[in-house]
């Protein structure tokens, strides 16, 4: 009897990820054909490292105090680029209505969505990090900095594919998502800025450990909260 | 016009007093600041504003959590009730924060030579004030009223888990902001030991300031139950 139910539920689990996979799949593939996100977000980013150049005049002495912060508000502005462009392609063709029907979990839409808006900045951030080294004559390639970057996108996606999956269904979708997705991610942007800065100046890591706790939290809380409001998102 | 005669409530006598209450009240509070509490000895007159920081700040909180209530009480139960309670609620609290801020900024001026500081307290009410404006700016986007009310609900619940989370991040660094009322360390500027009389005169403006909260509160309830109606009322027109 256990044994039925026990296949029933990895019947429904298996039937979860499958959705959530093709969603990613789906994603990927018609990136992979278009590239227009990726290589928006891309040339979006360098140009933003390109303004902060001559916006702080980066000498050595700026840049060492700087980085961490251009770094993150070139990901974030990136960032709210491809979650706007991800979305509203849903949006437009109609695809959101067609992911609706199906006869899945809605929150394996939000998980789907999230994970490949997720790889679609991981992507950005990995070409972001070796140009910056090279343009800048630093090395970025430290370990820690590398959680920190992965623990703050993940946060930072992770509400801004619910916020997205909002300011896509107004009138003012495009200048909407910025305003309602920064306020709300400013914790993430203060811990990982302190972090990287931390791991960059090569702090020792009990003092670094407060700002990677406060992200993992965060990443926690609100991976749950999206899941658990996402219904209401995407309910008509 | 007969159809808004016959639907149009006016207030209920009990919102009246509590309208002339209010008014009372305040008159009364703003008595005992400048009469009844002490002066501060170093700070002298300055101080005084303290107790209207502290009152509208309490509002502002009071706002912010009728406002996260409300809104998860709209996603369990689909009443639109609820929708007008938490945007009454959510105004309330943006204007009273504002004026914590301004009220704040005063008092900094003088005490800490700056009217800014970016201390916990401060730019986590500043960014309070961002995600109110950015609800608002999210309903006026949405025509629907229950994909509005949804979004605002939702939208309402995302920010009050993440005011709390900012705050704390935030305060991991140095505050130089005064601790009142508990603890108080020495690191901090500006704060200073009550006087039994300026802790009733506290108290008081807190109590003055509730009895505030709740009027207004009412009358925006009120306001949106009425703009509620007219909606209707066109609608009914139009077909």
């Amino acid at each position: 009897m256990s044994n039925i139910r026990l296949t029933a539920r990895q019947k429904t689990s298996s039937r979860f990820f499958g959705a959530v996979g093709a969603i990613i799949w789906k994603d990927l593939a018609a990136e992979l054909r278009s590239r227009e996100l990726l290589s928006a977000m891309l040339v979006f980013a360098l140009l933003v490292t390109l303004i902060f150049n001559f916006a702080l005049d980066l000498d050595p002495g700026t840049r060492r105090v700087a980085t961490p912060g251009i770094l993150w508000a070139t990901f974030a502005f990136a960032g709210t680029l491809g979650l706007n462009r991800s979305m509203a392609v849903e949006k437009d063709r109609g695809c959101l209505d067609g992911l609706l029907l199906a006869p899945v979990d809605r929150s394996a839409i939000y998980f789907g969505k999230t994970i490949s808006n997720l790889a679609f900045m991981l992507i950005v951030e990995v070409v972001v990090l070796p140009v910056y080294s090279v343009l800048y004559n630093m090395n970025l390639f430290n370990t820690g900095l590398i959680v920190v970057i992965l623990l703050g996108s993940i946060g930072y996606i992770a509400v801004g594919t619910l916020l997205s999956s909002m300011a896509v269904q107004t009138r003012t979708r495009d200048v909407l998502l910025p305003i309602l997705l920064f306020p709300v991610v400013i914790p993430i942007l203060i811990a990982a800025v302190k972090a990287s800065s931390g791991f960059l100046q090569g702090l020792a890591l009990t003092e670094v450990m407060p700002y990677i706790n406060l992200l993992i939290v965060y990443d926690l809380i609100f991976i749950a909260a999206a899941y658990m409001v996402f219904d209401y998102v995407v309910e008509e | 016009m007969h159809l808004l005669e016959k639907k149009m409530k006016p207030q209920p006598i009990s919102l009246k007093m509590l309208n002339v209450v209010s008014v009372l009240l305040f008159l009364a509070a703003l008595g005992m600041v400048f009469l009844y509490a002490p002066l501060e000895v170093t700070m002298n007159y300055v101080q005084k504003i303290f107790y209207f920081h502290i009152a509208t700040g309490w509002v502002g909180m009071l706002g912010f959590l009728a406002a996260a209530a409300a809104g998860v009480l709209y996603l369990v139960k689909h009443d639109q009730k609820w929708d007008i309670i938490e945007l009454a609620a959510v105004e309330i609290s943006l204007v009273f924060f504002f004026i914590t801020i301004v009220a704040g900024s005063i008092w900094a001026r003088p005490t800490w030579g700056a009217y800014w500081t970016w201390e916990p307290r401060l730019t986590t009410a500043a960014i309070l004030e961002m995600v109110y404006i950015a609800y608002l700016l999210l309903r006026q986007g949405i025509d629907d009223s229950d994909r509005r009310a949804r979004f605002s609900a939702v939208y309402t619940l995302i920010g009050a888990i993440s005011v709390p989370i900012t705050f704390m991040s935030i305060r991991l660094f140095r505050t130089i902001h005064p601790v009142v009322i508990g603890t108080n360390s020495s690191a901090t500027t500006g704060s200073f030991d009550m006087t039994s009389k300026m802790l009733v005169t506290m108290f008081f403006a807190l109590f003055t300031f509730s009895v505030i909260f709740v009027n207004l509160f009412w009358h925006r309830i009120r306001l949106g139950q009425l703009a509620e109606q007219v909606e209707e009322l066109k609608l009914e027109e139009l077909q």
